[in-house]
């Protein structure tokens, strides 16, 4: 279980307890947090559950598998801190994530 | 104007199955896809990828499914609207017109939605500015490469369609190609490609650049491009072209007085019939309680949305349930002896 803490575009913050297993963006969608579409159900192939991850957190996660960076390619203004959040499963270690929702997914 | 008993929005597996079921039970459709080419997102988002769960089908990809599917539903004869999409629909006492953005109407006494999460459209640009030039000179696909003739062109992605369309466009016009990153997914030749003209000067390259903003007073002018520590750049564009692939949107069916559950529409389990009389949702696009997004689940829902289709289509029949391995009245429909 980890506490993901997700930021809207405007600033409204989202305190979440998310299971073990589970990605950031179920946490999202189990949780009705807007800003997190996550059309394609989480197959990697649609680029609508884009967040950016919060600088000091960035470099702890698990590094992204082929083919996240051609989605992300795809998003709505991506960056460096990108990342597609059905692809960064939830552990203890993430305790504390904090993640920041785009303007929108489109 | 085209009579027929059901009008099924979405070819994609589980639109076509549909099709298949109202084949069996003697009903006509005619099929609407905004895509060129049969399949949704099995063709679209995964041709290439296996899929694990289809019954007994132990592995198979999005490309198999599709043509199998195709095939299986050849005896029809149904027709397919490709490249076309429904934009309205209106109640006629018992009937539903159903118009299309080429202009085509068909006259339905059924309309059977299997759009997926919506229709594809090309993403566009974030920037705001870009939509006022959207169509004339920020453009998202291309129909007519004379147009670009002798004049500057910026082109934003790092797929197959923008490194193609830069090596296409450099032999007659000044190309910029202008990605987010040092990484491009495109084919290795064609990134090799890119890589040669750009050394040679015939191509301007900026990695890890996107846009910021588009400028010209009625006409289009400039493009400016920022780096992520936001340095920017601008760029003389006559032109500016972007390729980031295809979204799915709900689109029109928003307006079609549907019950709407955030992008997803709800419907009963009996025949996955809408709030609306002879309006059915199947596949991913409806929910109901239990729902799976499975192509499996949108294979059952459409066999009892095609019985659902009958009793509309056929008023005074009544509708009996037949196994295609003991009807001849089903072998007939099927060409088969």
């Amino acid at each position: 279980m980890a506490k993901i803490i997700y930021i809207e575009h405007n600033g409204k913050e989202h305190v979440a307890e998310v299971q073990n297993g589970l990605t950031v963006m179920e946490g999202a969608v189990q949780n009705d947090i807007p800003g997190i579409d996550a059309d394609c159900g989480g197959s990697m192939s649609c680029a609508t559950c884009h967040v950016y991850v919060k600088e000091d957190w960035h470099d702890k996660l698990p590094k992204k598998e082929m083919g996240e960076d051609d989605m992300l390619d795809q998003a709505f203004e991506p960056t460096s801190k990108s990342r597609l959040s059905c692809q960064i499963m939830v552990s203890d270690n993430l305790d504390g994530l904090s993640v920041y929702i785009p303007e929108k997914q489109v | 104007m085209i009579k027929t008993d059901v009008v099924i929005i979405g070819a994609g597996p589980t639109g076509l199955f549909c099709a298949h079921q109202l084949g069996i039970i003697g009903l006509k459709c005619e099929i609407v896809d905004n895509l060129d080419k049969i399949g949704g997102q099995c063709i679209e988002l995964y041709p290439d990828k296996p899929i694990y769960d289809i019954p007994a089908v132990p592995e198979c990809t999005g490309e198999e499914l599709t043509n199998n599917l195709i095939k299986q539903i050849k005896p029809f004869n149904f027709n397919f609207h490709l490249n076309d999409r429904v934009q309205e629909l209106t109640n006629e006492n018992d009937n539903w017109i159903v118009k299309t953005t080429s202009g085509k109407k068909f006259k339905t006494p059924n309309v059977v939605i299997a759009g997926g999460v919506g229709s594809f459209e090309p993403r566009k640009f974030p920037t705001k500015s870009a939509e006022k030039f959207d169509g004339t000179s920020v453009l998202y696909s291309i129909k007519d490469k004379t147009i670009f003739k002798d004049k500057s062109v910026a082109i934003f992605g790092g797929g197959d369609s923008a490194l193609d369309w830069a090596i296409e466009l450099s032999n007659t016009s000044k190309v910029s190609l202008i990605h987010r990153r040092d990484e491009f997914r495109g084919a290795p030749a064609s990134v090799q490609k890119i890589k040669e003209l750009s050394e040679k000067n015939i191509i301007n390259l900026f990695t890890k650049y996107s846009i910021k903003d588009v400028k010209g007073n009625g006409t289009l002018e400039e493009v400016e491009i920022k780096s992520e520590e936001g340095e920017s750049k601008i760029l003389k564009a006559d032109y500016v072209l972007g390729f980031f692939g295809l979204i799915m949107q709900l689109g029109p069916i928003a307006e079609w007085g549907l019950n709407l559950d955030k992008k997803v529409i709800p419907v009963n389990t009996e025949n996955f019939e809408t709030n609306k009389k002879g309006i059915f949702a199947i596949g991913d696009i409806c929910t109901y309680p239990g729902k799976l997004k499975l192509i499996l689940s949108g294979f059952h829902e459409g066999a009892l949305a095609a019985r659902g289709c009958f009793k509309y289509a056929r008023p005074n029949e009544k509708y009996r349930f037949e196994f295609t391995t003991a009807s001849n009245t089903i072998k007939d429909r099927l060409g088969v002896k």
